[in-house]
Order: C-alpha cells, then sequence, then structure tokens
C-alpha cells in the first residue's frame, strides 16, 4: 500500500539492526569470547514500509522472531531506527515530545504500567496527573471505560489479587484514560480465557468505533485478527510479506475452500477423487479441499451424485494457513 | 505566558503530589522491609562505640558528648540520604518496566525521586523511635538544636541527598551499555563509607586526608549536614557552593548520557 498524505502511521524503508554477542558454547567458547569478543549484525526489520490512515484498525501478523515487537517499539520511539523514517501522529516518534506520547499509547500482554502493590485506582491518578487530565473529567473517563471493561470493585482491589484477565483490563483502562488516537497492541489477550480474550476483543471494537482511534494490534490468537482487523500486515524475517485485506489474504494463502459432508453411509476415499482432495473421512464424515473457482460446479456434483445429508463450505483456519506458510518456507 | 507557567505550575505540582501520595502508599506496604533497612544502617552507632572506646583511651581532639552527637546525627543523616535509584533502575530496564515509563510525558527520574522521598518519609517515625532511644540510653548526650541550625541542617541533607542522587542516576547510565552496572555503585561506595564521615568525624583524619575528601563531594554528604546538626561550627557557604559546583559538573554528564543511552535502549524485556 502507498504512503498517504492522511497517514497517521508512516513508515518508509524502516530498519533496524542489532549487535549481538557471537559466542560459542562451552567452557572453551566462553574462554574465546572472554579474550576475544566477537559480535554479529542481525537485520531484526528490513525496508518496511506502510502507512495506516486514522480509525483503521490493523492486524499485525508474523511467527515469533518475525520483527513484530522491534516495529512497534520504532513506532512508539522506544528504540530508534537503523535505517528509514517513522513518524506517527505528525510527530517522530524517537524524539519523544510530550505532544507524539500524549497521542499514543502502547500495551504489552504480559508487561504492566500498574503498581503491584496499590489497587488500579491509584495508577490511573498517576496517569491522569501526568497526562494532564483534570480530576472531574478522569473521574468521568474511569467510569466510562470501566462500564465498557466491565470493571467494577477490581479497581479498588490491589493489583497482586487480580486475576490475568482482571489485570489485562485494568492495564488498558490505564493505557486508555488519555485517550489516545494511536494504539499499539502488542499480544493483549495473550495468556487470558476464551472468555476474557472475548471481552477484550469487543471491548477494542468499541473502543476503535466510539473514539475514532487507530490501533494496529499483533496476537498470537487468530480469532482477535479476524474479529476486529479487516487490514492485515504480514511480517517475516524482518520484512512486509504482505499488506492488504485479510480476506484477500486467505484467499491468496488458501486457493482451496473446506467442504464438510455428511453422507447417508461411509465411502471409501477413491470415491471422492474426482471432487477434490480428500483431507479426512471419519465414518460418514468427509473433509474435502476444493478449489474455490470450482467450487459451486464440484458442490452441484457432489449433491446430485451422492446422498448428502448435510453439508458446509468454509476456509481453512487462518493460523493453519500462516502456521503452513511459515512451516512451510512458502513465502518469497 | 503568565497565565501558561501557572497552568505548569499547577501540573508540576498535581503531579508531584500524587506521585509522593501514591508511592508513600506503596512504601507502606512494605513498611517492615523499610525498618529492617533502617536497622542495617546503625553503623555510625557501631563507630561511636569504637571511636568512643579509643577516646577513652584519650586524645582525639572530640570528647565523648561531641563524638556521640556527631554519629547520632550522621545515622539521621545517612536515614535521609541512601539512594538506591541505580539498583531499581537496573532491574526496571531488564525487566521490561523502564519502557511504559519512557511511553509517558513525564521524565522517568521524577518517578525515582517521589520513590525516595516516599522512602524517607516511611522511615520518619521509625528514625525518630531510634532517636529516642538513644537519648533513653545516653542522656547526657541530648541536646537542644536551635531553629536555624534545625532548618540549615535540613537543607543540608536534603542538597546533600540531591546530590548523592544525581550522583548514582550519573552512574545508572551505565545500565543502558551493560545489564550489571551496579558493580559500579559497589565500586564507589568504598571512597563514599570512607570519605563521607560515615566511619570517623573527618575532622580527626589527618590533615592530608582531610583536605583531599574536601576536594571529593563524599563529605558534603554525610560530614557537613552531620556537623551542623550536631551544633558543630560549619563553613555553611562554602559547603553549599561545592555543593552546587559538583551538581553543575554532573547535571550536563548525566543530561548527556540519558540522552546517548536512549539513543542505545533496546527495551529488553518488553
Amino acid at each position: 500500500m502507498a504512503p498517504d498524505r492522511m497517514a497517521i502511521v508512516r513508515a518508509q524503508g524502516l530498519g533496524k539492526t542489532y549487535r549481538v554477542a557471537d559466542k560459542q558454547p562451552g567452557l572453551a567458547g566462553t574462554l574465546r569470547h572472554f579474550v576475544n569478543r566477537r559480535e554479529r549484525l542481525i537485520a531484526a526489520v528490513r525496508d518496511v514500509s506502510f502507512s495506516i490512515e486514522p480509525g483503521e484498525f490493523v492486524g499485525f501478523l508474523g511467527a515469533n522472531g518475525a520483527g513484530k515487537t522491534t516495529t512497534l517499539k520504532m513506532l512508539t520511539g522506544l528504540i530508534h531506527p537503523t535505517s528509514g523514517s517513522v513518524e506517527v501522529a505528525g510527530c517522530q516518534p524517537q524524539h519523544r515530545e510530550a505532544d507524539f506520547l500524549s497521542q499514543i499509547t502502547l500495551v504489552m500482554g504480559q508487561k504492566q504500567q500498574l503498581i503491584w502493590d496499590l489497587p488500579p485506582l491509584d495508577s490511573l491518578r498517576v496517569n491522569a496527573a501526568v497526562y494532564g487530565i483534570p480530576p472531574a473529567e478522569s473521574r468521568r473517563r474511569i467510569a466510562e471505560l470501566a462500564e465498557m471493561l466491565e470493571l467494577g470493585d477490581e479497581l479498588r482491589r490491589p493489583v497482586r489479587k487480580l486475576s490475568l484477565g482482571q489485570r489485562m483490563k485494568a492495564e488498558l483502562l490505564a493505557a486508555l484514560l488519555h485517550r489516545p488516537a494511536v494504539l499499539f497492541l502488542d499480544e493483549p489477550t495473550l495468556g487470558l480465557d476464551v472468555n476474557a480474550q472475548a471481552r477484550v476483543r469487543s471491548f477494542l471494537a468499541d473502543y476503535n468505533r466510539r473514539f475514532g482511534a487507530t490501533v494496529l494490534l499483533t496476537s498470537h490468537y487468530m480469532a482477535d485478527i479476524t474479529a476486529l482487523c479487516p487490514r492485515v500486515l504480514l511480517i517475516h524475517e524482518g520484512r512486509l510479506f504482505y499488506d492488504g485485506s485479510l480476506e484477500t489474504l486467505t484467499q491468496r494463502l488458501a486457493p482451496c475452500r473446506e467442504v464438510r459432508l455428511e453422507l447417508h453411509a461411509p465411502l471409501g476415499a477413491e470415491a471422492f477423487a474426482s471432487y477434490g482432495e480428500v483431507e479426512a473421512i471419519e465414518g460418514r464424515e468427509v473433509r474435502l479441499l476444493i478449489p474455490r473457482e470450482r467450487l459451486t460446479e464440484q458442490v452441484g456434483r457432489l449433491l446430485a451424485d451422492l446422498t448428502v445429508v448435510d453439508l458446509s463450505v468454509s476456509d481453512p483456519p487462518i493460523e493453519d494457513i500462516i502456521g503452513r506458510l511459515f512451516h512451510q518456507g512458502a513465502v518469497a | 505566558m503568565r497565565g501558561g507557567l501557572r497552568q505548569r505550575l499547577d501540573h508540576a505540582r498535581r503531579i508531584a503530589a500524587v506521585l509522593l501520595s501514591s508511592q508513600y502508599a506503596y512504601m507502606l506496604e512494605y513498611r517492615a522491609e523499610i525498618v529492617l533497612w533502617a536497622l542495617s544502617g546503625v553503623l555510625p552507632f557501631i563507630m561511636l562505640g569504637l571511636w568512643s572506646a579509643v577516646d577513652a583511651g584519650g586524645g582525639l581532639g572530640m570528647d565523648s558528648l561531641q563524638l556521640a552527637r556527631y554519629f547520632l546525627s550522621a545515622f539521621v543523616v545517612r536515614q535521609f540520604t541512601i539512594v538506591w535509584v541505580m539498583y531499581t533502575f537496573e532491574e526496571d530496564n531488564l525487566n521490561g518496566r523502564l519502557s511504559p515509563y519512557l511511553l509517558q510525558p513525564l521524565p522517568p527520574v521524577w518517578r525515582y525521586v517521589a520513590a525516595h522521598l516516599s522512602e524517607q518519609a516511611t522511615r520518619l517515625p521509625f528514625v525518630a523511635l531510634l532517636v529516642g532511644l538513644f537519648f533513653l540510653l545516653y542522656p547526657a548526650a541530648f541536646w537542644w538544636p536551635s531553629l536555624p541550625s534545625v532548618l540549615l541542617a535540613v537543607l543540608a541533607t536534603l542538597a546533600a541527598f540531591a546530590l548523592r542522587f544525581l550522583m548514582q542516576f550519573t552512574l545508572t547510565m551505565v545500565c543502558f551499555w551493560s545489564e550489571k552496572a551496579s558493580a559500579l555503585e559497589r565500586l564507589l561506595y568504598l571512597p563514599y563509607l570512607y570519605l563521607s564521615g560515615l566511619v570517623a568525624p573527618l575532622a580527626l583524619y589527618p590533615e592530608g586526608v582531610r583536605a583531599f575528601a574536601f576536594w571529593t563531594p563524599f563529605p558534603y554528604m554525610v560530614d557537613v549536614p552531620a556537623r551542623i546538626l550536631a551544633g558543630e561550627t560549619v563553613p555553611v557557604l562554602q559547603s553549599f557552593a561545592a555543593m552546587a559546583a559538583w551538581a553543575a559538573l554532573l547535571l550536563p554528564i548525566n543530561l548527556l548520557l540519558w540522552r546517548r543511552g536512549l539513543r542505545h535502549y533496546s527495551a529488553m524485556g518488553a
């Protein structure tokens, strides 16, 4: 996607190279490293360019170590890029100007800004003072966000006494109290149970709608991405591999659709050879992969030729697609 | 313009009040630990015992009452000038807690300053208790310092804390390049111990060592405020000027290292 004048987040040729110690294992390696320290350069992010418009909800996908978090750190100004340029909300993040910091937030799933031994309300008071939010306004915002997040008494209990889900919601409240225009969310649902994930997900969608905030989200849970992100960025080995709609990505990476059949009586695999690729046969239930362009024709044939009790068509799970993609090294 | 300045001052005052009160609440959660830390700071009392025994042998130039008052004052000054920013910063840097601080429009140093001041407030009642106990055991040493000398001693102790904090926070910047920068602070602890007046009043040192000590920042961190509190004669203006000079030297170095450090920061653990 070409950089846009209206963009609120703009990265151009962004790169980050880390210098890391190159040490062999064992005592000999340790001694050699002590007298002759060697380092090597690791390019964590390479020539990444994209732009995000105000109000967009964008998913940031990639395997562990692909460069997602490094990119987020550069976008928030925590680390300085080695090459390229970045602009967020009209500012250069690495300068860390107060105007910039007041417009962004970064939520990291397993890291916390709340004071561990005090109730979240104490941390919220600090945040309200730091961001210059008047007391009455901060009380109003806390009430509003607490309602959206379904938080109540938890805000008065010490953080250490909260469950992981409650803590994450309180973290979100603290991170959004100053009503940032750009949200960088790094695994905000990591480790949460399915219900807590769903609540956080619905809160983020609601927040994005209500305040028109721009969101860049990384998550290991594809349900987060499919539920929230019409657009995704896919990064692999530090390079941006894809920037576009999730639907197009699915089509591009999964040219087949999955057809599930329930038959009146079991049949052998050879009976389905002319319809598509057999994924699995379990008694009367069969799963076939059929190329998208032949789907209508083949489904028609299946219904005409076989005694079908039930039939459904779906895309293979996106995590399978992405997993297969990285596993097979299919990224070109 | 004036309105803008007033707004900024109000903002700063509110941040200070909220940071101090929340940090005080946090420190109260750890009051038992803080009491133990305060107890571990009784070195001046141990030194008092040692030097009193030496004095019994004669000829130190300070009588036992002066020694007792000096070491009690040194204990009090030490309690309110203890700095541990390097250890906390190092830990925050390693486990990623520094990153959320850096993402807020408030320089992280103020959080550490507030934490230190709040910890001192938590220590206060316990220090008062120990001072009371001291006078109970050694009533002859009791004295009422004059109001001006108390005010001056408070000012000198605050300045000593500020100088010690600035010095350690400047060293702390090494954390951006090294994961175990706190070793440097341990190295610096020895000259601090010897030259600050914690192990002995500098008045008892040989002339050459004493002259050298006053070219370092250490005597201003314990000896000078303790002597003011103990009611001894101290070159006040000269001492405050020396503290200001050290601060003027350290501050630009600190700011330079902070800026360079941020460029080097890799947001570990985040």
